[in-house]
């Protein structure tokens, strides 16, 4: 049985202990007079902890030790891709030659810092079948705000103001909406068909003279492949619009299919999924955009190019129409060098592999966990690299939920799917298990997915109550919402009125 | 190659087998005709071929470590203690994705809500988000919510000209599909936001945004006035501060500020050539602003035994459920920096951040006592990290001869600033060495 260790680690300020202190500054390197401005002098209290070092790792090693990642085990966040992340990845990232490089230091003196960017970008290009790139954006979404922006000012620039309106499939993650009203859309949904995909004539519908594009994914977020997306590209652009892939399911297709082979327009990638990147506990992520040549003068400033002639590498600024920036700087550029290393091991061949075994697991898992009792799989049984089952019939006849079953999954020491998304499936479980995890691990997580139906038919209770085994059970959001403790100082202040008990 | 992290490789006959394919090609038979195609890419090769190819192109960066270097400009040499770098590179930490399932993710939800918390007490705002992309994305979307707080009814936002260039142009791409008017009040004579002309556009606003310190290094003396100027007319009062000062300046909070940004990443993270860096927001404890925030908020909560524990809260501002209507499109944040950035900062303590902010700042005065004795200091006044200076010479002559000495200069400002001149931003942290001085001094001496 898992057991997650439960340390009842107290919070950093209450392990506080006057006058210790964490650090060893250098001096001053001349002890100058200067004077702060009374006005401006900090007077108010700084509650910062006071731990020596020692404390402070045991603190936060401790915290980890509640702290579920890839390595302890899998991890099958749907639409997350959570791969395992090479450890080599990882010290050539720690290079000082990353770490100590500033980014306005003189071309001449980063000349292999612009070289990683400029050679991930020809992987890029290549894999994707786009012309151009820019490694700015700093994660997913702040990469679809820059495609959708390209998209605006390509439209404004062609004099067609009234392309106002950005489509979206219903099956979309929430970034589409989101970052498409961010940059001025209107967002229009498309339903998908019972079968998963999207309904061509519901877009026939959609598209019109405001149309200025179509967000997608695909395969789409039920890991199911748009077989007509050659149709879908070709409706949306006889109305004039342009086509924006959504990258976060590129895993499926990598080394295999491009996407400006699909017909796309616009590309963004997530690095921290399909390229091995770690996410981090939430981030840094990257996340590059491509375009096929006629955008490539919107892209954000400035790009990486190459002089062949003098064999020099050097930061362009020399985009005519470009939306400017979305991010300081290049972007994330120790996630890119990571992203590099790993393109660099896989090669040609690896690439081709790890999509076609991540597509094999997670049509493994699907037959293996279908027809088990409580959960039925929505539209095609053909997936792509993750599935989506429906835990509607379990609610229907048992009250358990997804939730449930999620919080069940971790009492055995496996992370849960993604739960209730996409929203057009009920009582979603959104399974992606990558391409490595062993069959063993897929075979023991279905175990445990068949065991949970066994226990919500005839135990409920015990997977209600789930999870068990981990550092805290069930947490309370609904609280959480209500009574909002966000910080030390907020906690001190209702633990004063007797309002927290935590 | 990379079969080395694909554990089925070696069985994929058999699993195919086991669910009724009879090859790989079958599972992609929903992709159209001819789509699959032979990629033109090299060949993978041995972790080992990586590794050393990797090192020798990264050995063509000179680092900060091989050559004295004054630049600042918004990216800062700081020394990162050890211990941070270690704890982050724990693979719990590491390896993890977003926070979904509280119950086995603790660790990393108390992590950040320590994060939160300190710099809460940093700014002097009880609430703030688990991070932003960067400082310059921080600005622009308390921009856009400084707007949602008028309901759209004013769409001006006040910036001071003297701002990094890479953050203007960040506010300028974000609002642009809000139809926002960005606004620019310039400096007076002593370089300090001109209070006359900000009078003048602050009216309709829906928020005015000032530093702490200007971009060209110059402590700001009247955050407090313009925070009265911007609440008067109606403006959300929004203020940037380098956390790093903050140890010996007053908290934003208490000189008015409605929101707070920052950059967290000087704190326990290198600077790793621009990114990943992590953008601080913090807000007032006011339930009208907190429902208007971007991003992911921790909260402290308890589990159903009636134990501490935390999650992430608020979500319904977020864009998975809000959707074209969330406060913000930001998913994934900068966990893992604004992690580093606590651990460093529980590291220092109120008397290490005290004494960090002192060291800079004495370390910034003699940077720009010396500078003064070879080239012209534009602005007289109180000046943290950097220092412009200003030479007769073309300065990109004076940046050749002192790179042709080994010595990185400062950062060159007179293109987006031409009223300035021949003016470079050169910079001073904990990490700057005397004899750097020296040598940039005596060099400077010889060719300015
Ligand atoms: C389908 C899809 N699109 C976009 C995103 C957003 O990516 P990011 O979190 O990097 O901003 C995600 C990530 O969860 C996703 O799953």
């Amino acid at each position: 049985m898992f057991r997650q260790a439960k340390w009842d680690e107290p919070l950093i300020f209450e392990l506080s202990r006057e006058g210790r202190v964490g650090y060893t500054l250098p001096k001053p390197i001349e002890d100058v007079d200067v004077e702060i401005p009374e006005k401006l002098r900090r007077k108010s209290k700084l509650g910062l902890p006071e731990l020596s070092e020692p404390e402070i790792v045991k603190h936060y090693t401790r915290l980890s030790e509640m702290n579920y990642g890839v390595d302890s085990g899998i991890y099958p966040l749907g639409s997350c891709t959570m791969k395992y992340n090479p450890k080599i990845n990882e010290e050539i990232a720690g290079h000082p030659g990353v770490a100590y490089v500033h980014p306005y230091q003189d071309e001449r003196t980063v000349q292999g810092a612009l070289r990683i960017m400029w050679e991930l970008e020809q992987w890029l290009k290549e894999i994707t079948g786009m012309d151009r790139f820019t490694l700015q954006p700093a994660a997913g979404a702040n990469g679809e705000f820059t495609g959708v922006s390209i998209i605006r000012a390509y439209h404004l620039d062609n004099e067609e103001p009234q392309r106002d309106e950005m489509l979206v499939a219903d099956s979309a993650h929430g970034t589409n909406p989101a970052s498409a009203a961010m940059a001025g859309f209107k967002v229009i949904e498309i339903p998908s068909t019972e079968e998963g995909t999207m309904d061509l004539e519901a877009l026939e519908n959609a598209v019109g003279e405001r149309t200025a594009g179509l967000m997608l994914t695909n395969p789409n977020t039920l890991g199911i492949f748009e077989d007509e997306i050659l149709e879908i590209a070709k409706i949306v652009h006889k109305a004039g619009g342009l086509l924006y892939y959504d990258g976060a399911n590129l895993n499926a297709v990598l080394g295999k299919v491009r996407p400006g082979d699909m017909g796309f327009d616009v590309v963004h990638l997530n690095l921290h999924k399909t390229f091995s990147t770690p996410h981090g506990g939430g981030g840094p992520g990257s996340g590059p955009v491509g375009v096929k040549d006629f955008l490539k003068d919107y892209l954000p400033v400035p790009l990486v190019s190459y002089d062949e002639e003098n064999d020099r590498y050097y930061l362009d600024y020399n985009v005519p129409k470009s939306i400017g920036k979305v991010k300081e700087l290049y972007g994330n550029f120790a996630v890119m060098v990571r992203a590099l290393v790993y393109l660099k091991v896989m090669g040609k061949e690896g690439l081709k592999n790890a999509s076609e075994i991540a597509v094999l697991n997670a049509n493994y898992l699907t037959r293996k966990l279908l027809g088990t009792k409580g959960y039925e799989l929505p539209g095609k049984k053909l997936r792509k690299h993750e599935t989506v089952f429906s835990a509607e019939p379990m609610k229907k006849e048992t009250g358990v939920t997804a939730m449930d079953v999620a919080k069940r999954l971790l009492d055995f020491g496996l992370h849960a799917p993604t739960v209730y998304f996409p929203l057009i499936v009920h009582e979603a479980l959104m399974i992606e298990p990558t391409e490595t995890v062993s069959r063993e691990e897929i075979d023991a997580y279905v175990e445990a997915l068949k065991r949970i139906s066994e226990e919500a038919y005839n135990n409920p209770e015990v997977v209600k109550g789930a999870p068990h085994n981990t550092a805290v059970r069930r947490v309370d959001d609904v609280l959480a919402a209500k009574k909002p403790v966000l910080s030390w100082r907020m906690y001190l202040e209702l633990k004063e009125k007797g309002e927290v008990d935590y | 190659m990379g079969k080395h992290y694909l554990p089925n490789l070696a069985q994929r006959d058999e699993m195919l087998k086991e669910i009724g394919f009879s090859s790989i090609e079958e599972l992609f038979s929903d992709v159209p005709e001819g789509m699959v195609k032979e990629f033109n890419l090299p060949e993978g090769k041995s972790e080992y071929e990586v590794f050393l190819e990797l090192n020798e192109v990264l050995s063509k960066n000179k680092t900060v470590l091989e050559m004295p270097s004054f630049l600042g400009a918004g990216t800062y040499f700081h020394y990162v203690p050890a211990h941070v770098k270690y704890l982050i590179e724990r693979s719990e930490f590491l390896t993890a994705y977003t926070p979904y399932q509280p119950e086995i993710s603790q660790g990393m939800l108390q992590a950040l809500f320590e994060y939160q918390s300190m710099m809460a007490e940093l700014y002097g705002l009880p609430v703030v988000n688990s991070s932003m992309y960067d400082w310059g994305t921080a600005i622009a979307e308390a921009a856009l919510m400084s707007v949602r707080l008028h309901r759209g009814k004013r769409k001006r936002f006040v910036i001071p000209k003297a701002i990094s260039p890479e953050k203007k142009a960040v506010i300028e791409t974000y609002t642009r599909g809000a139809n926002l008017e960005i606004v620019e009040v310039p400096w007076d004579e002593r370089g300090q936001l001109d209070i006359e002309k900000l009078k003048e556009s602050v009216e309709n606003s829906a928020g005015v945004y000032v530093e702490m310190a200007n971009f060209f290094g110059l402590v700001e003396e009247n955050v407090r006035e313009i925070g009265e100027i911007a609440k008067e007319a109606g403006a959300y009062f929004v203020v940037g501060a380098d956390p790093t000062m903050l140890g010996i300046f007053e908290a934003p909070g208490e000189l008015g500020a409605d929101i707070a940004v920052g950059e967290a990443s000087y704190l326990g993270n290198p600077m790793n050539f621009g990114g990943p860096r992590a953008g601080v927001f913090a807000v007032r404890n006011d339930k009208k602003l907190i429902r208007q925030m971007p991003g992911r908020i921790i909260g402290m909560t308890r589990d159903a035994e009636g134990k501490r524990a935390f999650v992430m809260t608020l979500q319904t501002r977020e864009q998975h459920i809000r959707r074209a209507k969330a406060t913000s499109n930001i998913c994934s944040n900068e966990a893992l920096v604004a992690v580093a950035s606590a651990i460093h900062l529980a590291s220092l303590g109120p008397k290490g951040l005290r004494e960090l902010g002192e060291v800079i700042l004495k370390n910034t005065a003699y940077l720009k006592k010396r500078l003064g004795e070879v080239a012209e200091i534009p602005f007289e006044g109180l000046y943290f990290k950097d220092v412009p200076a200003r030479f007769e010479k073309p300065y990109s002559e004076i940046h050749e001869a002192l790179l042709a000495r080994g010595i990185h200069g400062g950062y060159y400002i007179g293109k987006h600033f031409p009223e300035l001149g021949e003016t470079a931003l050169f910079s001073a942290t904990e990490t700057t060495r005397k004899e750097w001085v020296e040598v940039l001094i005596e060099a400077l001496k010889e060719v300015a």
